[in-house]
């Protein structure tokens, strides 16, 4: 099912301070408008990489729209999430090519190197893992997406040492 | 001399296999040596599996190289532009000679597609060039009426492209008749079946034959506002169809009084999906745009009398609009003369999996499945022996290789249990396990259920319980009896085309490969040797060399020993990857 439930003694955990004066701009962008629930928690999103517990309350109150009706969305679709990620998010596509080509190969290889579960961050904060369901490059499959760039014609090794590459140019 | 025009296919695909690269290393050279040619971009070439493409074109004709790098693109400057000489080991394609892949493109028909890899999507004239907005035009110059309009689209045969095949002429009269001073017009764009890009690059390759196509839909019921609801993974196609609505309201086709006609307002926007494969249905795909929960209700009423905002609304596929205005311009009889007699026209296929050249075909409706596998896309990959074909995605069903001969058409492959779906040809091999493609489906459909319906809900999960345990060895018998009981019914009493569509890729694979399931269940063995838990993979110390070729291609260092001495997998770190199995050349590794 598509709805997340969150446990209740994981409410609070991300209350962590954050510079909600970002949220002005985005207010402002969308007052008064219909159906905007999706572009104003896509936005807030875009500024903290995530939608932190404190900016619904704040947005609630400013929009109009009800704490249930955001939680509601933000709960049934994919793109959003709840807690912090890490700096540069990896994407292992699961499509049916992919599937078919050993998509779960890449996701357990890279996971085993990184030392993660899948949809986990690395301790280091570099890396978060997910398995998404199509990135629409099937006849590269399979593929790989680190932040908006595809990496295509995979296995298990070279998965592993893009990922370790691509860490190593970015880390400076 | 004419000027030498560089192509460089730039779509999703082609930027993934690093044409993004290829572009800046040409452009940088042109820069440098002050060399006198046009370099532009262009969309996708639909010969996925040689990408990075360049296409040359000079006095002589066009050349498509593939497989581009660094050192064949400096070659192919070197040679071709600086003397005219093409370099032929690197032509995938060129109408002056013969190549081997020339059955990949023969007998394609190219409407939905005619544009992409020709022209710079980015640029409005490059278009208008190439017949764009011609057909508006030819409405508005002709006063051709609205129900002339619809009459002709209705002539073409032209069925819903996204998997139902609704006739969409049909669909556009009932928006005409309802009664409304507001009516909308929806591109669905959320491509979500995992295995089908051809809206994505129709999109990237194309985006003003959609906007022409939602421009003529908008003309015929009379709507004022349109929505393209797009997949957010899609960034590229959102990119270039804000460009596209850009360039289109400069020019006045979008906006008030279009086309200088006076009264005639009609604009569109991108609404960007959020990651939901439910809101490819209509209603939940409205209830999105409205900014609520994906979530489908219950028809009728149709969005045809009550759709968007309450209003009436169509509501049709990327590659639908993107035929439409090929129909209008050349008239129905050039459409319907492809096809057959109730499937007319072209349909585009995203040929992906264990299959030699995937990539984007569109051929006539009416050729077999065997045709597209083996002519177009050259066969299987390591010439193994073909299995099935999935057809439809999650929605549909997997057809075994002695139907191959199955005409694609909706009805054809409605009657062997799949659907033909968007377009996703997913080939699968001897070494693909049908149980557990089923498992794949349900796993997917599970979790993207909306949670609406009981039987889609929790029939889902308790049908992926079963599939799982039969994949891990633990089936029982009566599970396939039972699989199929749930099945029905989750069929019957879901609201959507999800659910009720969800158990096919499960019937289906029952239907055709039983014995695979029994074997799972009786015997406690994978026959394609892909069902993790029921395979090992361990080192025959008799034809070990010790050469440590394994060893090194393990992506888990499962596997140890000593140059020249016998290597051991450890069982608790091998993910059964099958890579050393592949990768030994003393056939010392043994499957069981």
């Amino acid at each position: 099912m598509r709805i997340q439930r969150i446990a209740i003694e994981n409410r609070e955990d991300n209350l962590e301070e954050v510079d909600l004066s970002q949220l002005d701009s985005v207010i402002e962008k969308f007052k008064n408008k219909k159906g905007i629930t999706i572009p104003v928690l896509q936005a807030v999103q875009q500024i903290y990489g995530y939608l932190p517990a404190k900016a619904f309350d704040l947005l609630s109150e400013k929009t109009g729209i009800k704490k249930s009706e955001l939680y509601g969305v933000a709960t049934f679709y994919a793109q959003f999430r709840l807690k912090p990620v890490g700096k540069h998010i990896v994407k292992v596509c699961h499509g049916t090519a992919c599937h078919v080509q050993g998509a779960n190969i890449i996701s357990e290889s890279i996971l085993e190197a990184l030392k993660i579960a899948d949809g986990e961050t690395t301790t280091d904060g570099f890396y978060t893992v997910e398995s998404v369901a199509c990135l629409g490059c099937c006849s590269l499959a399979p593929v790989i997406m680190i932040d908006d760039e595809v990496f295509g014609k995979l296995s298990g090794k070279t998965a592993v040492n893009v990922i370790k590459e691509y860490q190593l140019k970015h880390n400076n | 001399m004419e000027q030498i025009k560089i192509l460089v296919g730039l779509a999703s695909c082609g930027i993934a296999a690093g044409a993004n690269k290829i572009y800046e290393k040409i452009s940088a050279i042109k820069e440098q040596e002050k060399l006198n040619f046009e370099l532009t971009k262009t969309g996708c070439v639909g010969m996925c599996y040689r990408e990075p493409l360049v296409e040359v074109i000079d006095d002589t004709g066009s050349y498509l190289y593939g497989e581009i790098d660094d050192v064949r693109i400096t070659e192919i400057i070197e040679k071709h532009i600086k003397t005219g000489e093409p370099v032929k080991e690197y032509i995938v394609k060129t109408d002056l000679f013969e190549n081997e892949d020339d059955s990949y493109c023969k007998n394609q028909v190219k409407i939905a597609l005619r544009n992409c890899g020709v022209i710079n999507p980015e640029v409005i004239e490059e278009y208008e060039n190439a017949g764009g907005y011609l057909a508006v035009k030819k409405i508005l110059n002709n006063n051709i009426s609205q129900e002339t309009v619809i009459q002709t689209i209705i002539d073409s045969g032209l069925r819903g492209r996204g998997g139902g095949g609704f006739p969409t002429g049909l669909k556009w009269k009932f928006a005409f008749n309802s009664k409304s001073d507001e009516k909308y017009i929806i591109c669905n764009a959320d491509e979500g079946d995992p295995g089908a890009f051809m809206d994505r690059s129709v999109l990237e390759g194309d985006p003003h034959s959609v906007l022409e196509g939602m421009t003529i839909a908008a003309y015929a019921i009379g709507a004022t506002q349109g929505v393209i609801y797009c997949r957010a993974e899609y960034p590229l196609a959102i990119k270039r169809l804000n460009i596209a609505i850009d360039q289109s309201r400069a020019k006045g086709y979008l906006g008030k009084d279009i086309y200088g006609k006076k009264g005639w307002n009609f604009d569109i926007y991108v609404k960007e999906g959020a990651g939901a494969f439910v809101c490819g249905e209509e209603t939940a795909l409205m209830a999105s745009v409205e900014g609520r929960r994906g979530m489908p209700r219950k028809r009728p009423p149709f969005p045809a009398v009550s759709g968007l905002w309450k209003k009436p609304t169509n509501i049709n596929n990327v590659e639908t609009f993107a035929n439409v205005p090929y129909i209008v311009l050349n008239g129905a009889q050039s459409f319907n003369k492809y096809g057959t007699e109730k499937s007319k026209g072209t349909k585009v296929f995203a040929l992906t999996g264990k299959i030699k050249r995937g990539g984007l075909v569109e051929v006539p409706m009416g050729i077999s499945i065997k045709d597209i596998i083996f002519k177009h896309g050259g066969g299987i990959q390591g010439d193994k022996k073909f299995k099935a074909v999935q057809l439809g995605g999650p929605s549909g069903g997997c057809i075994p290789d002695y139907l191959a001969e199955t005409p694609v058409d909706y009805d054809s492959i409605l009657a062997t249990g799949a659907i033909m779906g968007s377009g996703g040809m997913v080939v699968m091999d001897e070494t693909t396990c049908m149980v557990d493609m089923a498992r794949f489906f349900l796993d997917f459909t599970q979790k993207e259920s909306c949670g609406k319906c009981t039987f889609c809900r929790i029939g889902t999960k308790r049908m992926l319980e079963i599939l799982t345990r039969i994949c891990e060895g633990e089936g029982k018998e009566g599970d396939i009896e039972l699989l199929e009981e749930l099945a029905y019914q989750i069929k019957d009493s879901s609201l959507c085309g999800l659910g009720q569509t969800a158990p096919n890729p499960v019937l289906t694979t029952i239907k055709y490969f039983r014995n695979e399931y029994e074997a799972h269940i009786r015997d406690k063995k994978c026959p394609a040797k892909s069902c993790k838990k029921l395979i090992t993979y361990t080192v025959n110390p008799e034809k070990c060399t010790g050469c440590t070729v394994c060893a090194k291609n393990c992506p888990v260092n499962a596997i140890s020993g000593e140059r020249k001495q016998v290597h051991f997998i450890d069982q608790e770190v091998c993910i059964k990857c099958g890579v050393c199995f592949s990768k030994c050349k003393f056939e010392a590794i043994n499957l069981s």
